[in-house]
């Protein structure tokens, strides 16, 4: 008789309940690995069959020795336990591998050369030899611009309809047109938007017109989807008994918005802006069409081609070069960096300007 | 200062359902009145119809008169905006401002609406209100920290301080000491108590010994059935209403044989 037997004579309620010890999943997990590495080094795999074979040997072996040991209701908990675990690592792993290939593919194209120079061959005026220009600033330039003037053509109008939609709109046939047209908004494609931008600029400045303002109207619009509906979300969540406390102070509607609606909702408000930056700063479609490409650094917004990154990335790899592969590496991780700041600098002035509990 | 408030025949509306019917009554100038009654019986809608917070809700609308020094709060010309500024408001929950800290909160009133004051001008209202609303010993050092870091009594009276700041003439309570505990609301009994040297005061409560301790007069507001309008069944001075109330109902809700 174990002792676990023996508790349960000892107590007429049953509490106890066979249990797997601690180190059970630790353990499961370290076999399977061990099986799993064994099994390829055997039949030759690579490791990542290694891998997915060790995962789903941990997805079944843990339930079934569960279900010898502590019954079903435990078997079953442990298996979407590790099915859980298992859809986290699927969703997880392709992000890890973009951005350690990134990394390693980008890292030696990013020097001093690289960040100061635009794309414009040179003549070294000792050797009279030309060298290429092998630059990005012209690219980073212009998609800042770009991203810049396709946030300053957003932000109003997505916040303005918001807060048309939350403040005034209310169950009115014209709000939920808005937001039916919101939402179709939201699944233009990207390359519609840019079509869209030449063809509008094309009536009023002929055809083959290219400016990096077009760039920044063919973003914007898929922009202002986003940033209505983050907007639109986060001043639902200002409670009514706020904007009630400045109407009873005498304070009229669209100063009780400006002054407290707005300050309250203010932090999400940002995050969602950002994040809508960072979906549109990666577009290259629209860019390609709307803007155009370019080795030289153009830094008006209103005349002529521009260089951005994304259509830099994908005019580099276009030149099949080992030359051409690493300046396109370099942008990408130029850009993805651009992206995880504009993340962190979104939670950073999203937390500065949250309502403050004071505990 | 104080100004009395004279209610003739106010029907009012959510839309196409009526609420509160045919209420008539003299809400007297440095007073305190009650108004009692059961749940959803139109009490709170009545006390947001006296500063036309009632039409905030989409649908809402009133018939009738309301007379404030001589004159109507319904009529077209009036600015509810104005008729805010006058007739101040507490509402039955805490709700101070989460982004400003409890200096600010105080202001609200002078700030959102932009009018300009000095630095000594707003430290003297910020203190005087705080006073008035008694909670000035208890926040004095921390003024700059946020109004939502006080416990639930001391946002009350900190709403109460906000709604002060403004000098209304009129100050009506929502259930102000529901959320509360005893202490809090006995503070706030005092406060309504010393308040009334200044300002008329309507509170909405569904406490009968609150009603009796703080009022001058009351109202009892009951409904004939459900769905149907809320009315007016007896407004008397409260020592008639709680010795020897007119009505048979009154005398029921008050002794507890509610029906």
């Amino acid at each position: 008789m174990t002792t676990a037997d023996v508790t349960m004579q000892t107590h007429s309620l049953p509490l106890h309940r066979l249990r797997l010890p601690q180190y059970a999943v630790p353990m499961v997990m370290g076999t399977a690995v061990v099986v799993a590495a064994l099994l390829g080094l055997l039949l030759g795999w690579g490791w990542v069959p290694m891998a997915i074979v060790a995962i789903l040997l941990t997805d079944v072996a843990l339930p079934l020795w569960s279900r010898l040991v502590e019954g079903r209701r435990a078997a079953v908990d442990r298996l979407v336990t590790a099915l859980i675990w298992t859809a986290l690592v699927c969703a997880l792993a392709p992000l890890a591998w973009l951005l350690i290939k990134t990394l390693a593919s980008g890292i030696p194209a990013i020097n001093g050369h690289f960040l100061t120079h635009n794309m414009v061959q040179q003549l070294d005026p000792v050797t009279f030899k030309t060298m290429p220009g092998s630059g990005v600033v012209h690219a980073l330039l212009g998609t800042l611009l770009v991203t810049l003037g396709a946030t300053i053509i957003s932000v109003p109008v997505g916040l303005m309809t918001s807060v048309y939609l939350v403040e005034y709109g209310r169950g009115r046939p014209i709000a939920r047109v808005i937001t039916l047209l919101v939402d179709v908004m939201t699944g233009i494609p990207s390359i519609v938007a840019g079509l869209f931008a030449l063809a509008l600029f094309s009536v009023f400045f002929g055809v083959g017109t290219r400016m990096g303002v077009m760039g920044s109207i063919a973003l914007s619009l898929l922009m202002i989807p986003t940033v209505v509906r983050s907007a639109e979300e986060m001043m639902r969540l200002v409670p009514g008994d706020l904007r009630e406390a400045s109407y009873a102070l005498g304070v009229p509607k669209w100063r009780t918005i400006l002054k407290v609606v707005l300050p309250t909702s203010i932090g999400g408000i940002i995050t969602g802006v950002m994040l809508a930056i960072s979906r549109v700063i990666g577009e290259t479609a629209p860019l390609l069409v709307a803007v155009g490409s370019i080795d030289v650094t153009n830094t008006n917004l209103f005349s002529g081609r521009m260089q951005t990154l994304p259509v830099f990335i994908m005019t580099e790899y276009q030149t099949s070069t080992p030359a051409g592969y690493r300046l396109a590496w370099g942008g990408a991780l130029l850009l993805i960096a651009i992206v995880m700041v504009l993340n962190l600098a979104a939670r950073i002035i999203g937390k500065i300007f949250a309502p403050k509990t004071g505990h | 200062m104080a100004k009395s408030i004279d209610v003739t025949d106010l029907d009012i509306y959510y839309g196409d359902f009526k609420a509160v019917e045919g209420v008539t009554m003299t809400i007297k100038a440095k007073s305190v009145t009650a108004f009692i009654g059961p749940s959803g019986c139109g009490k709170s809608t009545f006390l947001r119809s006296l500063n036309r917070m009632h039409e905030v809700i989409p649908g809402a609308r009133v018939e009738g008169k309301v007379m404030v020094d001589g004159q109507s709060l319904y009529d077209p010309s009036i600015d509810p905006v104005e008729v805010r500024r006058r007739i101040g408001m507490v509402f039955q929950r805490p709700n101070p401002f989460p982004t400003m800290s409890i200096y600010d909160n105080v202001l609200a009133g002078n700030r959102l609406n932009a009018r300009r004051l000095g630095r000594a001008e707003a430290d003297a209202i910020v203190e005087k209100s705080l006073r008035g609303a008694n909670l000035w010993n208890e926040v004095k050092d921390r003024l700059g920290k946020p109004g939502m870091g006080l416990s639930g009594g001391q946002q009350q009276r900190l709403c109460i301080a906000r709604a002060i700041a403004v000098e209304p003439e009129v100050l009506l309570m929502d259930e102000p000491c529901s959320a509360l505990d005893p202490i809090s609301t006995a503070a706030i009994e005092d406060l309504i108590h010393e308040l009334k040297s200044s300002y008329t005061i309507v509170i909405v409560t569904h406490n009968m010994q609150q009603a009796a301790r703080v009022s001058d007069d009351t109202g009892f507001f009951n409904l004939k059935a459900a769905g149907q309008p809320g009315h007016l069944v007896e407004f008397n001075p409260t020592k008639t209403m709680f010795t020897n109330p007119e009505n048979e109902s009154t005398e029921a809700y008050i002794s507890g044989r509610f029906g």
